[in-house]
């Protein structure tokens, strides 16, 4: 059981930079989601820590001990693949046993462990199969067996659960976090999928194009996502935005959108004179968004996608931008090529600045950056 | 007609027609029988097969079965006189004879100074290739060269370099006597060397092929697991490439039983007969002492080991489905 720092770890391959000056604490006990499209650098990042890959700059510690020039086999942690990497040519009791054997464990004690690893995860009856003779979930069993065999200091996994078909993931999801509070153990998790990462994480830490761009508690980056990428990435469907210039028109503050002005709340209006913007990006999440009659902003329905619970509503505006609603499925369904109005709810708008695509804070706190995240909040 | 349960089911190309009769359960009785559709397409298929049918027939079915034929008849000592029908006497003769022993025995031989030390290398060699250096793959162009050199180049350069007067050798200052190539005890070794050298560029290429398709993530969990290079290698490096190894015994066994050119052109069987393989002893029967018949024999026997190793081939080959992921 170990915290994991990393310190200013830059990675480059020749003349890419998969991680750029990433520094980021995973708490001890902790469950951290890195989170971000493929070839953000997160998987990268993760096999640092493993030990598959150098830092070409910075300092990587797990527990007490810096483990830059520490061998993968001597870091005390443990990895499951997407693939698996199960050894095809071992029984299932042989792969679980695999790490212990190399550890040097005793006969006798490396059979009791291997059961109760095997116990924990279900896998009794299949001890003597060979992991072809398996199914998705099954393997995925075998491969978090393996990693627990041995209690390391860390677990890393990396997209375990994308191989797993939907119904089997969620199950799986569940069990995972089950499993990391029984062993209550470090686990850094790796995966593209924003609902695994809202679901799963204390924290998550969202990555893109190397360059870490927010961590914090899941809540707290849907409610308030720190920049233009995050707004974009986090929720789904995603954050609506408009953008345009700030104007003012009687001494009020507004943004102009096509041929109207959006006005802005009081609080909003502050902070854009505070921070002296040009320009803004407005956004607000599809279930703040409602269709009324009263709104300042025209938009005919184009489609309308019923999900059973509830019900996305595809605007357009004039200038054919898409709009997405999100509304219950007990409000009656507007009609297809009818005319809207669509209104945004004052207290959930977003605002970033349009040119640093930094998010403009309205309640008068820091603004969020990365290396500001308090630490108290990790564990909920 | 009721479809009930299983009985359902039809074959893709078999129709089920008025002809089917109901069992006792009501069950449909299925009576495939073949669809216009599906005798087309038999017709079509054997119109397609038939250039290489005959193609066959000719050059390799009848010779084979005349092969067998041939041995059942003795060669007479003088060409014009007729030949003697001995029916499997010549057979037994042949097959017992101690030239036959002694040239399955060099065969054998030769496979075992082959095979295994030319596996080995290729694998040494395969392995070295395998990591990510800069310039390697020149290494890996130099190390599968041999595939591009034909069993006469090799012979030849061997030959020079083994040549007792203007060879590597006698300019080193040694020389042995009888020339290595000469000596009854080093001259099967000496063609084996060369034979290792031929073939060691595929080696390389079919070990490396080997190497390329174990995924890279199980050497990783390899390494978090705790598995240092060499326990790397030993338990999971080999026994992922343990097909690859059956595979390249097998093709080594068949092409050590083949073995000819080297021979020919380097100790043509001698001396004293022991580098006498069995494809160089069929040949030798039917070009230097006119006995048909009897290579005839021989050359099924070679045949009956060639087939054997190849049945062996297909069970390995067996094996490496089992191992797929």
């Amino acid at each position: 059981m170990a915290r994991v720092v990393f310190d200013h770890v830059t990675k480059r391959f020749g003349d890419v930079v998969a991680v750029d000056d990433m520094s980021l604490e995973v708490f001890d006990q902790e469950f951290l989601v890195l989170l971000g499209p493929s070839g953000c650098g997160k998987s990268t990042a993760l096999r640092m820590v493993a030990g598959l890959e150098d830092p070409t700059e910075g300092t990587i510690t797990i527990g007490d001990r810096v483990v830059n020039d520490v061998e993968a086999k001597d870091r005390d942690i443990a990895m499951v693949f997407q693939t698996y990497a199960l050894y095809p040519h071992m029984s299932v009791r042989k792969n679980i046993e695999f790490p212990l054997r190399t550890r040097k464990v005793a006969p006798d004690q490396r059979t009791s462990l291997v059961m109760e690893a095997a116990e924990s995860l279900g896998l009794e009856k299949l001890l003597d199969r060979k992991p072809a003779q398996l199914s998705g979930g099954q393997r995925q069993r075998v491969a978090l067996a393996r990693a627990i065999v041995r209690r390391p200091q860390a677990f890393l996994m990396d997209e375990p659960l994308s191989n797993l078909d939907a119904k089997l993931r969620v199950q799986t999801r569940a069990e995972l976090i089950e499993l990391q509070r029984e062993l209550a153990t470090t686990v850094i998790y790796v995966t593209h999928d924003q609902v695994e990462a809202m679901t799963m994480g204390n924290r998550i830490a969202i990555m893109a194009d190397g360059l870490l761009h927010q961590v914090g508690p899941p809540q707290a980056v849907y409610e308030k996502p720190a920049n233009l990428f995050v707004a974009r990435f986090i929720g789904n469907p995603p954050m609506q935005m408009v953008a345009g210039p700030v104007v003012r028109i009687d001494g009020q503050l507004g943004v102009a959108v096509e041929h109207t002005v959006l006005p802005l709340p009081p609080e909003h209006q502050a902070a854009i004179e505070r921070t002296g913007v040009q320009s803004v990006v407005i956004g607000v999440r599809p279930e703040h968004l409602q269709l009324g009659s009263d709104g300042v902003l025209p938009a005919t329905v184009s489609v309308v996608e019923s999900l059973g619970h509830e019900r996305h509503v595809i605007c357009r505006l004039d200038d054919e931008q898409m709009v997405i609603s999100r509304q219950p499925s007990d409000q009656p369904a507007p009609g297809e090529g009818s005319m809207v109005r669509l209104v945004a709810d004052p207290a959930h708008l977003h605002l970033y600045d349009a040119e640093t695509e930094r998010r403009i804070e309205t309640d008068g706190l820091p603004p969020i950056t990365p290396r500001s995240f308090p630490a108290d909040k990790a564990r909920q | 007609m009721s479809f009930t349960g299983d009985s359902g089911t039809l074959g893709a190309l078999a129709d089920v027609g008025e002809a089917d009769a109901l069992d006792a359960q009501g069950h449909v009785r299925r009576r495939p029988h073949f669809s216009r559709r599906r005798l087309r397409e038999v017709g079509l298929a054997y119109l397609m097969l038939s250039p290489s049918m005959i193609i066959f027939s000719i050059f390799v079915f009848y010779p084979f079965l005349r092969n067998f034929y041939l041995g059942f008849f003795r060669t007479p000592p003088f060409p014009g006189l007729p030949k003697r029908y001995v029916g499997l006497e010549q057979y037994r003769e042949v097959l017992t004879s101690s030239a036959f022993f002694n040239s399955v025995k060099v065969t054998v031989q030769f496979a075992l100074m082959t095979v295994p030390v030319g596996i080995a290398l290729g694998l040494a060699l395969a392995v070295l290739a395998h990591q990510q250096l800069r310039g390697m793959a020149v290494y890996r162009t130099i190390f599968s060269s041999t595939v591009a050199t034909s069993v006469a180049v090799a012979s030849v350069i061997f030959g020079t370099l083994f040549n007792p007067v203007v060879g590597l050798l006698p300019w080193l200052g040694v020389n042995p006597r009888p020339p290595i190539l000469g000596n009854p005890d080093w001259a099967l070794p000496a063609v084996a060397l060369i034979t290792v050298w031929q073939t060691l560029g595929l080696t390389f290429i079919l070990m490396s092929s080997g190497l390329q398709a174990i995924p890279d993530e199980l050497h990783e969990a390899a390494r978090v697991d705790g598995a240092g290079a060499w326990a790397r290698f030993w338990k999971v490096t080999l026994p992922m490439l343990s097909p690859t190894i059956f595979f390249a015994v097998v093709i080594g066994g068949i092409f050590a039983f083949q073995t000819f050119g080297q021979i020919d052109l380097l100790t043509q069987g001698g001396p004293l007969e022991k580098t006498n393989v069995l494809t160089y002893f069929v040949y030798d029967t039917l070009h230097s002492k006119n006995d048909d018949g009897k290579a005839a024999v021989l050359s099924v026997a070679l045949f009956a080991i060639t087939l054997t190793l190849t049945l062996v081939q297909m069970r390995v080959l067996e094996r490496r489905v089992h191992y797929a992921r």
